[in-house]
């Protein structure tokens, strides 16, 4: 069978593979840079397709709150913003994470805070990765860095997702969701048919009700919640972490950078090389379990990290922990929209380390 | 082979959807393929410009800091993009509205003058950017007729593809009127 090879915009890529991955259902709200998802599954209309159900909310709020209920339901569903309205469901988020239901969201960034702009950026990377909402919970977090992971991701995010109850979120970028690649799809997955033991469907013949909350109001079943709630986290820590590592067999220094500025620093990579500098890159792709171990490692093996952000240092705190004192950590960040150029990173890492 | 191509006019002179056209008849040729558009709260009438990079290989970077090739369609794209072209590069331009000439003597610079050829010679001003494509595979060969001609089966909605004959034929004026100012 010929390969199914598109040329697609990250934005569209990741409404088709949503569609493909056997959703049953998107709620969104739209917002700059990521509104042809929602623009993509209206004129796709995958309920002819597959069924799926799309329905713009009437703000983000709902949205969020829609995919609490149907994700309570046992269905798989998602829904995609961009930063400030990801910001809006934060509260939502905190009691999908509570009561332990799977789903998929997608926050393809821009610059804030505030309502910012609509030029990308990685600032939301605390937000993400260590809270936003309130409460002990974690979200698990993947980084895609081109169109084809952005179509992959979707479906390792579903199946995480309910592998481990849990919400899944892909964190990508204006960049990532405006430009368009190569990208081969996934075959279409059948919606699934079977409903989940824990989701509130009546009582299927089970003869008990299922119940879904996120409210334990006596401390000892908040606490009983909360330790199972981090026994979960663990299982994810050990299974879940995911990385990439390139030209690192023989470097000197590392970079490390998640999706767009880890494509952006595999550039200066090259650029460092062709000017006699042993440069490698280690890219985290899951940010929540993060790849703590991996530095370490490296951090034995190179003489400087540098990390690189499209913020003013959020990830760089993970990666210190993860050196743990061994070695200096230097950053250089841009944010607000501004995108750091693949010669401006290699400047700033032979400034810190090269010629000081 | 990595080409890293840099497309830059006014919103409206057709500078994202020639970029898309090269873009898909990269694929159609099996290269590697990224098309990144500057995208912002722009309007018909301000500056547009989109990257497009061809290569045999996985690409790394869709942001860029210097190109191999520069297509410009106007002058403060000129302004901006002309010391951003690799030495040795390419710099395509057309002639039409520009007060200051490109300047630089370590590229190669070609002219060609498609917004007055495309209103002309083919009597439709929407296709100069297709003219401006013609110009530069003239140069450069980096895409072959036949994959162009794929491109805008793939690029362009079915209800235009009657258009495609009148695309192709820009393609060809384009690599008729294109003049050598400066080789390198």
């Amino acid at each position: 069978m010929e390969k199914d090879i598109k040329l697609m915009k990250g934005n569209d890529a990741i409404a088709e593979a949503a569609i493909r991955a056997g959703a049953d259902a998107y709620f969104g709200y739209p917002i700059t840079p990521q509104s042809e998802v929602i623009e993509y599954l209206m004129a796709e209309q995958p309920e002819k397709r597959t069924g799926m159900v799309v329905l713009q909310a009437e703000s983000e709020v709902a949205a969020i709150n829609m995919i609490y209920g149907a994700a309570g339901a046992g269905k798989r569903v998602l829904t995609t913003s961009s930063s400030p309205g990801i910001s809006l469901m934060q509260e939502g988020i905190s009691y999908i994470a509570g009561a332990q239901l799977p789903c998929v969201l997608v926050n393809v960034v821009r610059g804030g805070p505030g309502l910012g702009t609509i030029q990308p950026s990685q600032a939301d990377y605390f937000q993400s990765v260590k809270g936003g909402g309130h409460g002990d919970y974690k979200l698990i977090v993947l980084a895609p860095a081109s169109v084809q992971e952005s179509v992959d991701f979707i479906k390792l995010a579903f199946d995480i997702a309910f592998k481990y109850r849990n919400p899944v979120m892909l964190l990508t970028d204006g960049v990532l969701g405006q430009m368009m690649e190569k990208v081969e799809f996934f075959e279409q997955q059948e919606r699934k048919k079977e409903d989940e033991p824990w989701a509130t469907v009546g009582k299927a013949g089970r003869g008990h009700r299922n119940y879904i909350t996120s409210l334990f109001i006596k401390p000892e079943k908040m606490y009983e919640v909360n330790l199972e709630l981090q026994k979960k986290y663990r299982e994810v820590e050990k299974n879940e972490v995911r990385y990439q590592e390139i030209d690192t067999e023989d470097a000197d220094y590392l970079f490390v950078a998640y999706g767009t500025t880890a494509r952006i620093c595999q550039k200066a990579c090259q650029l460092a090389r062709e000017k006699g500098i042993k440069v490698g890159l280690l890219r985290p792709i899951s940010l929540y379990p993060y790849p703590y171990d991996a530095i370490n490692k490296l951090a034995d093996k190179v003489k400087g990290v540098m990390v690189i952000e499209m913020n003013h240092g959020q990830m760089v705190e993970d990666v210190k922990l993860a050196v743990n004192g061994k070695l200096e950590v230097g950053f250089m960040g841009r944010s607000g929209g501004i995108i750091p150029t693949p010669s401006e990173i290699l400047e700033a890492l032979e400034n810190k380390f090269i010629n000081k | 082979m990595t080409e890293e191509i840099i497309i830059a006019g006014f919103g409206g002179q057709g500078v994202l959807s020639m970029g898309g056209i090269l873009a898909y008849a990269g694929v159609m040729q099996g290269k590697e393929v990224t098309w990144m558009p500057s995208y912002g709260p722009e309007m018909r009438g301000g500056t547009s410009n989109v990257t497009v990079i061809l290569s045999d290989e996985m690409i790394s970077s869709p942001i860029l800091n210097e190109y191999d090739t520069a297509i410009i369609l106007n002058q403060p794209s000129l302004d901006k993009f002309e010391k951003m072209i690799k030495k040795g590069g390419t710099l395509i331009y057309d002639g039409n509205g520009i007060n200051r000439h490109p300047e630089r003597e370590d590229i190669n610079i070609y002219r060609a003058d498609a917004a007055k050829a495309a209103a002309s010679d083919l009597k439709n001003p929407k296709v100069a950017n297709m003219i401006v494509l013609g110009a530069l595979l003239k140069q450069n060969p980096i895409i072959l007729d036949e994959n162009i001609k794929k491109g805008l089966e793939k690029a362009l909605p079915e209800r235009h593809h009657r258009l495609i004959p009148l695309n192709l034929k820009a393609v060809e004026k384009g690599k008729e009127i294109v003049k050598i100012i400066r080789e390198v």
